[in-house]
C-alpha cells in the first residue's frame, strides 16, 4: 500500500481546504507577487512534489507572521486545534505499545520524505532532532521540551496515554502551530512505529525512565 | 596553501571530526576555527576562481572582468557586501550567483540552461562556485549592506519574510521552524534566530563556506536549496525568486553585520 499518496491525499482533505485567493485577509506581502514567486521557484524531485507546497488550514493559518509575531485569533486556533484532533485514530485494540527497543531506532533517525528518498524508504521520527530522550545521547536539540523520565512522571493512566498517543499522532491538536510534524494523520510513521515510540516514553524498562 | 590544507586535513584525522560530545558542536567548530586561523580550505576554491575570473571562457572567448557586480564594471572590491541589490541592465534585484549567471550569459555567451542544468559542484555551477569564493573573500571584514533603496528591493523583502515563515510539505514546516527562535539547537547544531539582526549576520555573514564534513564549497544557493530538501520541500531552482527573496530578507536584516565569509562549517 502507498502510504505517501495516501499521505498527500489527506494533506488535502484535513481541515478546510485553503486556495491562495483567500490569503488575502491573512497576508500584507502582496499576494499575487507571492503566489507567483512559489509557483515558479520550486520544481519536483523524486516523491518531493510540487503538491507539497499547497498548504492546508493548519499550515495556512500558522505561517501568518507580521513583523516576527504569529498573528492568531483564539478562535481560529481552537478551530484548527478540534479540526486536527478529528484525524486522530487510537490503534485497533488499544494496542498501545511496542517495543522501546525499536521506538530508540526510530527517535534516532531523521531520515525519510526528502527528495533524496524513495518512495519506500522508512521514516525516521527525528526525535532527538528537537527532545532530550535517553539521557545517555548527548546529541539532541533543544526545539521541544526533554522527554527524560517522560513516563516516570506522567504514570500510564488510561488518560495519559491516550494524550500520548494523539500528540504524536497530530501535535497540532493540541497546539495549533506546535513544530512538531504530524506524523499518524500525514503517515510519516506507521502504527507500528508509533507504539515502539510509545514503549520508549513508557516501558519502565525503558533508558527513558530509568 | 597546500600544506595548510594537507595540515587540516591531518588535524580532522587526528581529532576524528565531527565529534559532537560537546555541549554544542559550535564549540568545537570554533576551536578548529582559531586552529586555522587563515588556513580555510576555502583558499583553494579561491584561488581557483580567481583565475577563473581572468579566464577567456564561453563562445565568446571573454573573461569576466567586465563583468558589473553593483560597484562597476570589473569592481570585485567590496561588491559581496552590498548584495544582493537591484540591478538596471536586468531589471532584477539580483544575488552574487544569478549576477554572475547573467556576466557569464551576457560577456561570455553561456547558454543559461546549460547552467541551470548542471548540478551543484558541476560543470558551470563548479566555476560559479570557486568564483563566488574568489569575490566573497574580498568582502571580508566589511559590513554587509545590502542597499534596500529600490522599491524592488523592498517588495523583495516582503516577499522573503514571507517565503521564510511559509509552513508547507509533510512534515509542516518551515525555514522558521529552526531558525525562529533564539538559542535554539537541531542536535547540537546551534541555529541562528534569522529574524534578528545578530542572528541574520551570522547566517547571511558566514555563507558561503568549506563544509569539513563534505569537502565542498557551499555558496549560498547551494546552503537554501538544502534547507528547503531538509524542509521536505520540493526543490528550488537555483538563483529562483524565492531564493532571491530570502537572501534579500536575510541581508537586509543582517545590515550592519561583518562580512566573515568565506565561511567554516561543520
Amino acid at each position: 500500500m502507498n502510504f505517501k499518496i495516501m499521505h498527500m491525499t489527506k494533506l488535502f482533505a484535513i481541515g478546510l481546504i485553503t486556495s491562495w485567493a483567500s490569503w488575502s485577509s491573512l497576508s500584507y506581502a502582496d499576494d499575487a507577487a507571492f503566489k507567483a514567486m512559489m509557483g515558479s521557484s520550486f520544481q519536483p524531485i523524486g516523491i518531493a512534489t510540487l503538491e507539497r507546497l499547497k498548504q492546508d488550514e493548519t499550515q495556512l493559518a500558522c505561517s501568518n507572521f507580521k513583523k516576527d509575531q504569529l498573528q492568531l485569533t483564539d478562535s481560529l486556533k481552537s478551530r484548527i486545534e478540534k479540526n486536527n484532533l478529528q484525524t486522530v485514530i487510537l490503534p485497533a485494540d488499544q494496542q498501545y505499545f511496542g517495543d522501546w527497543k525499536e521506538g530508540e531506532k526510530i527517535a534516532q533517525s531523521g531520515k525519510g520524505s526528502t527528495w533524496s528518498d524513495k518512495i519506500d524508504d522508512v521514516n525516521g521520527g527525528s526525535c532527538y532532532n528537537c527532545h532530550q530522550i535517553d539521557k545517555k545521547e548527548i546529541s539532541f536539540g533543544n526545539i521541544g521540551p526533554s522527554l527524560y523520565n517522560y513516563g516516570k512522571l506522567r504514570g500510564n493512566s488510561p488518560a495519559v496515554v491516550q494524550y500520548t498517543w494523539s500528540k504524536l499522532y497530530n501535535a497540532k491538536a493540541f497546539n495549533a502551530c506546535s513544530n512538531m510534524p504530524r506524523f499518524g494523520t500525514f503517515h510519516l510513521l506507521t502504527d507500528n512505529q508509533l507504539r515502539d515510540l510509545m514503549s520508549l516514553l513508557f516501558d519502565p524498562l525503558s533508558p527513558v525512565n530509568q | 596553501m597546500l600544506i595548510k590544507f594537507v595540515t587540516l586535513t591531518l588535524l580532522m584525522a587526528m581529532s576524528g571530526l565531527p565529534i559532537v560530545r560537546a555541549q554544542s558542536s559550535s564549540d568545537e567548530i570554533a576551536k578548529y576555527r582559531e586552529m586555522l586561523a587563515d588556513g580555510n580550505p576555502a583558499e583553494l576554491f579561491e584561488g581557483a576562481g580567481e583565475e577563473l575570473w581572468a579566464k577567456p571562457m564561453g563562445p565568446k572567448g571573454k573573461s569576466l572582468q567586465t563583468c558589473d557586480l553593483g560597484l562597476g564594471a570589473g569592481v570585485v572590491d567590496g561588491a559581496f557586501a552590498q548584495l544582493p541589490r537591484y540591478f538596471k541592465d536586468t531589471q532584477r534585484v539580483q544575488d552574487l550567483e544569478s549576477r554572475l549567471v547573467t556576466c557569464m550569459q551576457v560577456i561570455q555567451g553561456v547558454d543559461v540552461n546549460d547552467i541551470m542544468a548542471d548540478e551543484f559542484g558541476r560543470g558551470h555551477r563548479k566555476d560559479i562556485e570557486a568564483i563566488v569564493a574568489y569575490v566573497v573573500t574580498h568582502s571580508k571584514g566589511l559590513k554587509i549592506n545590502p542597499p534596500m533603496n529600490h522599491p524592488k528591493e523592498k517588495a523583495l523583502y516582503e516577499l522573503g519574510e514571507r517565503a521564510f515563515y511559509f509552513r508547507a510539505g509533510p512534515m509542516d514546516f518551515s525555514c522558521a521552524t529552526c531558525h525562529g527562535v533564539q538559542g535554539q539547537r537541531i542536535r547540537l547544531q546551534d541555529l541562528p534566530l534569522i529574524a534578528s539582526n545578530q542572528g541574520a549576520a551570522l547566517a547571511w555573514g558566514s555563507w558561503p563556506a568549506y563544509r569539513v564534513s563534505s569537502g565542498e564549497f557551499w555558496t549560498m544557493q547551494r546552503r537554501l536549496a538544502d534547507c528547503y530538501r531538509q524542509q521536505r520541500f520540493p526543490s528550488p531552482k537555483y538563483t529562483s525568486d524565492v531564493t532571491i527573496a530570502l537572501s534579500v530578507f536575510m541581508a537586509a536584516k543582517a545590515k550592519g553585520g561583518v562580512v566573515q565569509t568565506p565561511g567554516l562549517k561543520r
